[in-house]
């Protein structure tokens, strides 16, 4: 060997347990589903099943309901806050512990790289439920008067991108508050849901306070739409969110949607510029870009676009994309064959739509599903691929030449989810986040999470704050 | 860098115009910096990469002692151990170098004789700078006349953080006419001793500052000072080179001195050349890692690969 070529540096899965077929979780027990359906979830690296999973119906979503009614009337509601922390502490005591064991299967089902199922998700994950463990005995001091009560019975539903971590985001906070929860994880990553079943039961957290109804849209349609559920809420596309806001209306249901986006990622000629590229591949790139705050516009000023553009390039150029089990990997598969379908079309469109596509040599895997990280130059406001989310590793690059022509770029969108901001100066940073109608705004970093910081959106990228003391107010009578 | 070689030669023509390209440089984020660093640090580097990287670091490591109670015997014993660093196993490959005081040159010298590794001398009043040009000329001629093949001078951090960069420059200037002329003069590494210039911002001006002067090498530290060479900082300067070859079309090497100290430190630094410069400066030619106790943990890790099982310390000399 002459060069320097990373050996494959495989994470061992033997620490997964992996079970032939999965029941619905309900009421403290896993049980097979009423009508017997069941689908199979694959590992979307090799299109290898995982196991097979049951498909909870309508007289499952009916049990469920009933067991978290039951837990939140007899158990959960009446409990001091101070003994719901302790669960919430000890299930991120246990996700810790067993964390090796979460990231592994995260990746196995969802696609991503370890690296980031390892570093990202799962210590978020624990991060989550510490934060939340710490609010339970402290509503009164939350802002929202002396007491506040929680809202019942929870229907949660959440997508595949981050399926354990969305998890958290919405457990966490519901149970801390005194809500019980039936969740519906995405159908294509229902695996690591079902493992922090078992972990509430390791935790002895009371039978019905957390449930767990796999399945696919339909599954997830009969659970908002029960009549039994106090409150609903949503992470995933913009189209599903409006069938749930349409589906809820009139009902005494409360609603947070956290939807869609197609964030701008705003570099000025005074930026550091290396670690402004740092932040435009962290913003597209990460997780396949399967991220709804991912900075998927990149607005850069046009006097220093040359450099950028060339350091972006050659940064690209030495991302590792395959195997999600190896360590080295930075760029995993798409999560499954309809998102890569969906993201093919969209790069097609942008290429009879003019703009120039670039990506760098890439060998992909055979197996699998599979997208090389690619950046259109030379988009404009009007391309689709500037307006519509891809929800995949695709950039489209826009110049600017003014802050002030910058700022209305970066709103001029459907969405508002997040943004970007990349200066060495700080009162621009603070003007930039003054204007900006997004609900996050990165200043010289790009999907950066924090328990404590609260995470929501604008326009059509939905409503409520996810996170911090914000997140709270999702979760109580208020 | 949106500069040409041309638009180079003007930059150092007053102290003005140094000090506007000098900051007219894109700044450095602390924090994506720091990040990017960790990021790589996370890297897995097993079996066949592993067993390339550890003996390219090994041909890469200037091996230092710079001790006040160095001796002649100190340093023989260190030159043998830097022509054949296991013995148990011929192998292995020499080291780039050995680094001495200039009074020890001579010495190290005679007992490298024709193994083919070079002697690098620290000299302007290493380490701290602080003596007057004459001084610092005569301690790097001195070196250069007995036999140096490479000069490790210290930059004067006092002038670079009081912003009389001109006067920085010109010291270089001024070391690197004394270090001879043609192919065979000695090779100059500058020392910025970051720990000093504290900011991210200072590493990558001085890293600019001291390639404009015509340094062969830039290196982080002089190995007295904490902290020394931290991965970030050598990103940084890893950046300037990469950057200064686009913008001049002349290669610079780096070398990051002290507090490298395990086979993990010295893989973690291989991997921010391999993906931060780029793999043309995967060489002894283009980076060498200053330090000593490296070597045997190399060693041991070397042995370990080959044999499947650790030996301990004791099968390792301590020269």
């Amino acid at each position: 060997m002459s060069t320097f070529d990373y050996a494959p540096a495989p994470e061992s899965r033997a620490v997964v347990e992996l079970r032939s077929s999965y029941g619905l979780f309900i009421d403290g027990a896993f049980v097979a589903p009423v009508d017997g359906a069941a689908f199979k979830t694959v590992n979307p690296a090799t299109e290898e099943v995982l196991a097979e999973v049951a498909e909870g119906g309508l007289a499952d979503v009916e049990l469920a309901v009933k067991a978290a009614r039951r837990a939140y009337t007899r158990t959960w509601s009446k409990m001091p806050g101070r003994e719901r922390g302790k669960y919430l502490f000890r299930i991120a005591r246990i996700v810790q512990e067993r964390s090796r064991e979460l990231a592994v299967l995260e990746t196995l089902d969802n696609g991503k790289p370890i690296k980031e199922s390892r570093d990202v998700d799962i210590p978020l994950v624990a991060a989550w439920f510490f934060h939340y463990a710490g609010w339970a005995d402290k509503l009164d001091h939350a802002g929202y008067g002396p007491d506040p009560q929680p809202l019942g019975v929870c229907a949660q539903v959440i997508p595949w991108n981050f399926p354990l971590l969305m998890l958290a985001w919405k457990i966490a906070p519901a149970l801390a508050a005194g809500n019980t929860v039936v969740l519906k994880p995405a159908e294509t990553t229902p695996l690591t849901a079902l493992l922090f079943a078992e972990i509430c039961q390791q935790a002895d957290l009371p039978p019905g306070v957390v449930n767990i109804v796999t399945g696919a849209g339909a599954t997830g349609q009969a659970l908002v739409e029960h009549a039994g559920v106090d409150k609903v809420a949503f992470t995933g596309s913009t189209e599903v969110g409006k069938q749930i806001a349409r589906a809820v209306a009139g009902s005494h249901k409360k609603v947070t949607l956290e939807l869609g986006g197609k964030a701008a990622n705003i570099v000025f000629d005074d930026a550091p510029i290396d670690q402004a590229v740092e932040g435009i591949v962290r913003g597209v790139f990460f997780n396949q870009g399967h991220v709804c705050c991912a900075g998927t516009r990149l607005l850069v000023q046009e006097s220093v676009a040359d450099e950028v553009m060339r350091k972006l390039k050659r940064r690209v150029a030495a991302l590792r994309l395959g195997d999600p089990m190896d360590k080295n990997t930075d760029i995993g598969a798409i999560n499954s064959s309809a998102q890569l379908e969906r993201i093919r079309t969209l790069a097609e469109v942008g290429e009879s739509e003019g703009a120039q596509r670039w990506s760098p040599p890439c060998e992909l895997p055979d197996h699998g599903f599979w997208f090389a990280p690619t950046i259109f130059t030379g988009v404009t406001q009007a391309h689709r691929i500037a307006r519509e989310e891809i929800f995949g590793p695709v950039l489209s690059v826009l110049t600017f030449r003014t802050p002030k022509e910058a700022l209305e770029k970066a709103n001029n969108t459907p969405y508002g989810l997040s943004a970007g901001v990349w200066t060495d100066k700080g009162s621009r940073i603070l003007w930039m986040a003054q204007h900006l109608r997004a609900g996050v705004v990165w200043a010289n970093t790009f999907n950066n999470f924090d328990p404590a910081s609260p995470f929501g959106g604008y326009k059509e990228s939905g409503y409520g704050r996810e996170g911090g003391r914000h997140g709270l107010e999702a979760y109580l009578d208020v | 860098m949106t500069t040409t070689a041309a638009g180079l030669a003007d930059v150092t023509a007053s102290g003005a115009a140094l000090r506007r390209f000098l900051h007219g440089l894109p700044g450095v984020d602390q924090v994506g910096a720091e990040a990017r660093a960790a990021d790589l640090a996370t890297r897995s580097i097993k079996t066949t990469a592993k067993a390339f990287a550890i003996d390219l670091a090994i041909q890469m490591i200037d091996l230092t002692t710079l001790e006040g109670m160095d001796t002649t015997g100190k340093v023989r014993a260190l030159c043998a151990k830097g022509i054949r660093p296991d013995p148990s196993d011929p192998t292995t490959p020499s080291v780039a170098a050995i680094c001495v005081y200039s009074d020890l040159v001579g010495v190290a010298k005679e007992a490298l004789g024709s193994s083919g590794v070079r002697v690098a001398a620290v000299a302007t009043a290493f380490p701290s700078g602080r003596a007057s040009m004459a001084v610092k000329l005569a301690d790097t001629a001195d070196a250069v006349k007995a036999g140096a093949d490479e000069i490790d001078m210290v930059i004067d951090r006092g002038a670079f953080l009081s912003g009389h960069y001109l006067d920085v420059f010109d010291e270089i200037v001024q070391v690197r006419a004394a270090c001879g002329e043609g192919d065979g003069r000695a090779h100059l590494k500058v020392i910025l001793e970051t720990g000093e210039l504290q900011t991210y911002d200072n590493v990558r001006r001085a890293s600019w500052l001291a390639m404009l002067a015509g340094a062969d090498f830039i290196k982080t530290s002089t190995g007295k000072i904490a902290p020394a060479a931290t991965p970030p900082v050598t990103l940084v300067m890893l950046e300037a080179v990469r950057d200064f070859r686009e913008a001049t079309g002349r290669q610079v090497g780096v070398k990051p001195a002290g507090g490298i100290r395990t086979s993990k430190d010295a893989i973690r630094n291989l991997v921010l050349v391999n993906e931060i410069a780029g793999p043309d400066w995967l060489s002894p030619v283009w980076f060498r890692i200053g330090a000593s106790s490296v070597l045997n943990d190399l060693l041991m890790q070397r042995a370990k690969l080959a044999t499947g099982r650790y030996s301990g310390p004791d099968y390792f000399t301590i020269d």
